[in-house]
């Protein structure tokens, strides 16, 4: 069957089979292998992408039912010579080690970061009016990404620092 | 022309005399701007041309023999191409630095989940589904599956020093308490991948692997080819921590695969794949035995420990191997019991002995300190040896008494408080101590550096699992040729390169930085001749040789590329001198009264190491170890049934790796200055493991000073907690 | 995953043509293994008028296709019925919460692993099988309301929340007509058909979920317990809100998750709270009431003493005994 989709930016029309998730649409249709397969059952963050700019595990998604949409994946948010904000505040802090769910993880802060900013809860939240970006918050809001590396504190220090950058 | 290095005196510290000052900086990883961007390769990555997809079938039984594999079950499904089985599949990963097959046991399967065949497809999805539906026939057989009650056990003979069973009774304080530990996995975020191709008779196999050398020979020894017909690539490998020290049942299906079908294979594990049929850290029942004197020498250590393996496994989770030589005592004596079950085999992962062992030591010593009266840092620092307690031999370097002092001054644990007398609303707050130790080894590596003009390119098969070996070995050969670390590119994991020890055992950074030094100064000697001074009159800085009052821009001296290569290996200072990294760590813990949950505050770790290469990157493998402590004391089990021995937390659901929320943004690091000249030419000692040495102890002794109640098995989950608590 | 025919449904009358697919969380993650293996999925996501969150009387209707994000953050369910955006914050991951729907959530299945393991004999996926859990490594399965032929549990939190809120379910049956199912009604329990799990009969859709009236001056919470400090199911869970007057507790409701096949609820319990003065022993009598005196399996045993436990911490969290503080605070006291 056909899906028509929007990658960063780029209409892509692909033929697949019915089954076919997004993950692997974006990895081996599309030749954007840099969102990852960690468990291909939404248990550890590394396939996450934008979708209409919400952040979803993509292993989770049936292609099919994404007609029309728009996706952003990691390629999207900058390329090695010109990285974003936070992919550069992830180099500077050592936000990774091997890398593998690097690119999940900056899709989920992108999209955390926005969320936090628009008032959105989370269960840490002391009331449910929203919250500033602590520690507490990100950990609890970036739990969806797994990082056996276990680089979690340089990642938050990652994303706070730029969050600041950016405010 | 190699040079040859056997490591058989104290080597000077050639790394402070030169002048480019890029060691130890926290330098960014040159790989970094890949990583952040998604464009680094790792192995399944790739996408061959005529590329078709493999999916691993499962054994379902424990124990007997396959006797139908019901290929036509399969074969109408649209898409599918092959079911292939083969005599020279392997059972299991190798263990570590085997550098020959694992077990091909043929059709008989020894547990349940060993991958049994491949299932080839035109897509994905097909291969997938047709692995699921391959009714596959077996004569069953009986096997025993649970670690505790299985009958085939070798009991291995006491390794002792001194006289325990006099000291144990001259002790005026006896503590004599067994630990649990559970089976855990190293859970890498990238599943376990490869991609075979074949071209005039050679394989190219592209997978995620720690030790290119070793693997080459063993995928050679598992094909029954000369290993010139084999080349792997493994340039990015997405997380190891031993999983992928040797290679894996994909590799091997996804080689034969390609070869019998004439086109490139990919095989990637299934997430549950992994769990199944990769090599796990084996549950553990620890007894440990400590006597001391009243005034708390101890005068009596004992710790004997029960793991298991599958059949053929040569490996043995090394439980005690810390014990063995962190205190002093009259007699000292350790014991290991290996029980033989069909279950998932089991083999290295990080930290394979101190990672849990150190656990229950280092739990044992804080209830002895209790029992004293003592302080816990005190009790430790009370009891170090002067020498090797089993076998004489001298500390290379130890500073584990600063780390504990100013560990100890850091975290202000002078305003420790009484067992079990915080509180902050429901929450009970605790503080913990523990060692951190874990030995160092050199490992054969070798090396080649090139120089062109002023840029240069050293190549290794040596990987980069994370470690930040690119960035250091950009540093060191930076440094002794006087470059900026961005003109030195580095290549690895490619198995046509010289042959490394691989990232392993915490010797990586050691084994290959030191061909990558010795390769380097090589060069150097060729560099002093060019410019005509004496090599010891040598100064590089900045793409520029100085010396006798000569001077020259390398751009401009070396008009033709100079080339170094280096190998070095363990020698006579490993007789004569023991080295080993040591550290402290303490922890802070939040306990819910009512709940029984936990919540790690905060952790500091001070570290002597040796020299630290690249401070950004060791702070990284430091607070990933920890954090696997924070693990180890809290949230990670394989849960296995008993019955069959079938792994039952296959999925990153049901195995808790810690996540974020699981971890404090207060972790703390401290590196102490240190040099071991016994150790190797660049004066260094492994860091990714002596993180998690010692870590989970620190955060259970916290548990049991918030509380005030001990627990002696590991992860400190929430029943396990409150069934200490009061009703 | 097998072979399937893809529809995407353009009216209500075609979700009755096969598997109805809307957030595909779990339904995805068990047809990879083939736990379920339908021939055909039909995709209502792009049916109108199911993801809206409207007031219906003093209450709300939600559409089945609200997202748990959507519905954890509606300014309105935050202000009125904090207990449902807790319970959904609670559960699995933003990224899950940003897919997930509400009607999907309440069809979510059982974690069991004997379930999500095709190799293990299981009767709710293949009634008559057997079951494997039971003898095996049950850490999850359930405490009330089990069989014999099944000892699973629900891992929803979400529907623990709706539960304790006496919300209802709104379906649309296959011939067009609407009802509601009061939530504790909607599940059934697992007997001798554990694959049964609702009262939703072919070509049955859930349209959405219906909120009553916010309870006035009511103190709710959320409190999940689990192996880990997030991303994890429930080892037991407590919903719960309490209205005072003055001294006493006039109107409790309490619903218990990862116990039962459903969620739990106990009505002698709220009987034994309602008119009291709360005290701790009150709390330890009431628990004692709750927990029963032995478990179906015996890896689930702790789960008497957990519960007991987190029931009286809600509790006194709720009636101001205890630290007011809420649910994952440790770490921000430091």
């Amino acid at each position: 069957m056909k899906t028509t989709l929007t990658v960063n930016g780029r209409s892509h029309q692909v033929e697949h089979d019915a089954r076919r998730t997004l993950l692997d649409t974006i990895r081996d249709d599309l030749g954007l292998p840099g969102t990852k397969k960690g468990c291909d059952h939404g248990q550890c963050g590394a396939c996450t992408i934008l979708l209409n700019g919400e952040r979803v595990n993509s292993c989770l998604c049936l292609t099919a039912m994404h007609d029309g949409d728009d996706i952003t994946t990691i390629e999207g948010i900058g390329s090695p010579d010109r990285l974003s904000a936070l992919q550069k505040a992830f180099v500077e802090k050592d936000g990774y080690q091997c890398g593998y769910c690097t690119p999940g993880q900056i899709m989920s802060a992108t999209a955390m970061l926005r969320e936090v900013s628009e008032g959105a809860p989370s269960y840490v939240s002391g009331d449910l009016d929203g919250a500033a970006l602590t520690d507490a918050e990100m950990a609890e809001r970036m739990s969806g990404n797994l990082c056996r590396c276990s680089a979690y504190p340089l990642i938050r220090e990652a994303i706070l620092m730029a969050s600041e950058a950016e405010t | 022309m190699k040079d040859h290095f056997t490591m058989d005196e104290p080597q000077p510290r050639v790394l402070d005399e030169t002048k480019q000052g890029v060691i130890g900086t926290p330098m960014d990883r040159p790989d970094g701007a890949r990583k952040v961007s998604g464009t680094a390769g790792y192995a399944a990555d790739h996408k061959v041309e005529g590329m078709a997809h493999g999916v691993l079938v499962r054994a379902t039984i424990s124990r007997g023999r396959v006797t139908d594999i019901g290929r036509a079950s399969v074969m109408d499904l649209d898409g599918v191409i092959e079911v292939v089985t083969d005599p020279r599949m392997t059972r299991n990963p190798a263990q570590g630095m085997a550098g020959e097959a694992p077990v091909q046991p043929g059709d008989d399967v020894h547990y349940h989940g060993q991958p049994i065949a491949v299932v080839v497809a035109e897509t994905f999805e097909a291969a997938r589904d047709a692995a699921q539906r391959l009714v596959v026939t077996y004569r069953k057989e009986d096997a025993a599956s649970d670690p505790d009650a299985t009958p085939d056990t070798e009991v291995g003979d006491p390794e002792t020093a001194g006289d325990f069973d006099a000291a144990w009774a001259k002790a005026d304080v006896r503590l004599d308490r067994t630990y649990t530990t559970p089976s855990q996995v190293s859970a890498a975020m990238e599943p376990h991948a490869a991609i075979a191709e074949w071209t005039d008779g050679r394989v190219e196999l592209r997978s995620s692997l720690q030790m290119v050398r070793f693997n080459k020979a063993e995928l050679a020894d598992t094909l029954g080819i000369d290993a010139d017909r084999v080349r792997i690539l493994s340039p990015f490998v997405g997380g190891g921590f031993g999983s992928k020290l040797g290679l894996g049942p994909e590799a091997v299906a996804a080689a034969i695969a390609s070869e019998k079908l004439g086109r490139p294979v990919r095989v990637v594990m299934s997430r549950q794949n992994v769990f199944d049929a990769v090599l796990r850290r084996s549950e553990t029942r620890q007894r440990v035995r400590l006597g001391a004197s009243k005034d708390g020498q101890l005068l009596a250590l004992s710790h004997d420990d029960r793991v298991s393996n599958l059949d053929g496994e040569g490996f043995a989770e090394p439980v005690s191997q810390a014990s063995q030589f962190l205190y002093r005592a009259d007699g000292l004596s350790f014991t290991q019991t290996v029980a033989r079950i069909a279950a998932t085999p089991a083999g290295s992962v990080r930290a394979p002995g101190e990672a849990v062992g150190m656990v229950a030591l280092e739990a044992a010593m804080d209830e002895l300190a209790d029992e004293l009266g003592v302080d816990p840092v005190e009790l430790r620092l009370n009891n170090l040896p002067d020498t090797h307690p089993m076998d004489g031999r001298a500390f290379s370097t130890r500073r584990l008494a600063d780390c504990l002092q100013d560990g100890a001054a850091r975290f202000g644990w002078a305003d420790r408080w009484t067992r079990g007398t915080r509180r902050e609303g429901d929450w009970l707050i605790g503080m913990g101590v523990a060692s951190a130790a874990r030995s160092n080894m050199l490992v054969k590596s070798a090396a080649r550096v090139r120089l062109q003009g002023d840029r240069a390119v050293v190549e290794t098969d040596m990987t980069d699992i994370g470690t930040g070996t690119y960035a250091i070995l950009s540093q060191i050969a930076g440094e002794m040729l006087g470059l900026s670390p961005d003109r030195v590119d580095v290549r690895l994991g490619d198995s046509d390169l010289p042959g490394a020890s691989g990232s392993g055992g915490s010797f990586g950074a050691s084994s290959a930085g030191s061909a990558t030094f010795l390769a380097a100064k090589r060069i150097r000697r060729d560099i002093a001749r060019k410019l005509g001074c004496p090599e010891d009159a040598l100064t590089l800085q900045n793409g520029r040789a100085r010396g006798d009052n000569r001077e020259a821009d390398l751009s401009e001296l070396i008009d033709q590329e100079l080339v170094g290569e280096a190998e070095i290996e363990a020698g006579k200072t490993d007789e004569s001198h023991f080295s080993a990294g040591f550290g402290a760590h303490f922890a802070e813990v939040a306990v819910n009264e009512w709940t029984g949950e936990v919540r790690v505050r905060r952790m500091l770790a001070v570290m002597s190491m040796g020299r630290i290469l690249n401070e950004k990157t060791a702070r990284s493998q430091a607070l990933g170890g920890m954090i696997w402590g924070i693990g180890t004391a809290l949230t990670e089990e394989v849960q296995s049934d008993a019955r069959d021995g079938h792994v039952v937390t296959r999925d990153l659901a049901n195995y808790h790796v810690p996540s974020h929320a699981d971890v404090p943004g207060d972790m703390q690091v401290v590196f102490l200055e240190e040099r071991d000249d016994w150790a190797n030419p660049i004066q260094t000692k492994g860091i990714g493991e002596l993180g998690i040495s010692g870590a989970g102890a620190a955060v259970i002794n916290a548990i049991s000073h918030a509380t005030g109640h001990r627990t002696y098995d590991c992860p400190a989950l929430p029943d396990r907690v409150i069934s200490s608590l009061a009703p | 995953m097998r072979p399937i025919d893809y529809r995407r449904a353009s009216s209500f009358d075609d979700a009755a043509a096969g598997q109805i697919i809307a957030g595909g969380t779990n339904l995805l993650d068990l047809m990879k293994i083939e736990v379920m293996t339908p021939d055909t999925v039909v995709d209502i996501t792009r049916l109108d008028g199911l993801s809206t969150i409207e007031a219906e009387d003093d209450g709300l209707r939600i559409g089945a296709l609200v997202t748990n994000t959507m519905l954890a953050n509606d300014a309105r369910v935050r202000a009125g019925w904090p207990l449902l955006s807790r319970a959904i914050l609670a559960g699995a991951s933003a990224q899950i919460r940003n897919k997930a729907t509400t009607g999907g959530n309440l069809l979510q299945r059982t974690r069991c692993p004997y379930f999500y393991d095709t190799s293990q004999a299981c009767n709710k996926r293949s009634p008559g099988e057997g079951c494997a859990a039971r003898g095996g490594a049950g850490r999850m399965l359930a405490l009330f309301g089990t069989s014999d032929q099944c000892l699973a549990a629900h891992p929803s939190d979400m529907a623990v929340a709706l539960a304790a809120l006496q919300a209802e379910v709104e379906i649309r049956g296959a011939e067009g007509r609407r009802r509601r199912v009061p939530i504790h009604d909607f599940y059934r329990g697992p007997g001798d058909r554990p694959d049964i799990e609702t009262v939703l009969d072919r070509g049955d859709l859930i349209t959405a979920v219906v909120l009553p009236r916010p309870l006035e001056g009511a103190r709710q919470t959320y409190r999940k317990v689990r192996d880990r400090a997030s991303y994890a199911f429930a080892l037991v869970s407590v919903a719960g809100s309490v209205t005072m007057d003055g001294e006493t507790m006039s109107d409790v409701s309490l619903a218990y998750g990862s116990v039962a096949p459903h969620p739990w609820m106990d009505h002698d319990v709220v009987a034994m709270l309602e008119g009291e003065r709360p005290s701790d022993a009150l709390f330890q009598r009431a628990a004692d009431r709750l927990v029963p005196d032995s478990a179906p399996h015996p890896d689930t045993d702790y789960k008497r003493t957990l519960l007991r436990r987190t029931f009286i911490a809600t509790l006194r969290q709720l009636t101001g005994l205890g630290d007011a503080t809420g649910t994952d605070i440790a770490r921000t006291h430091g």
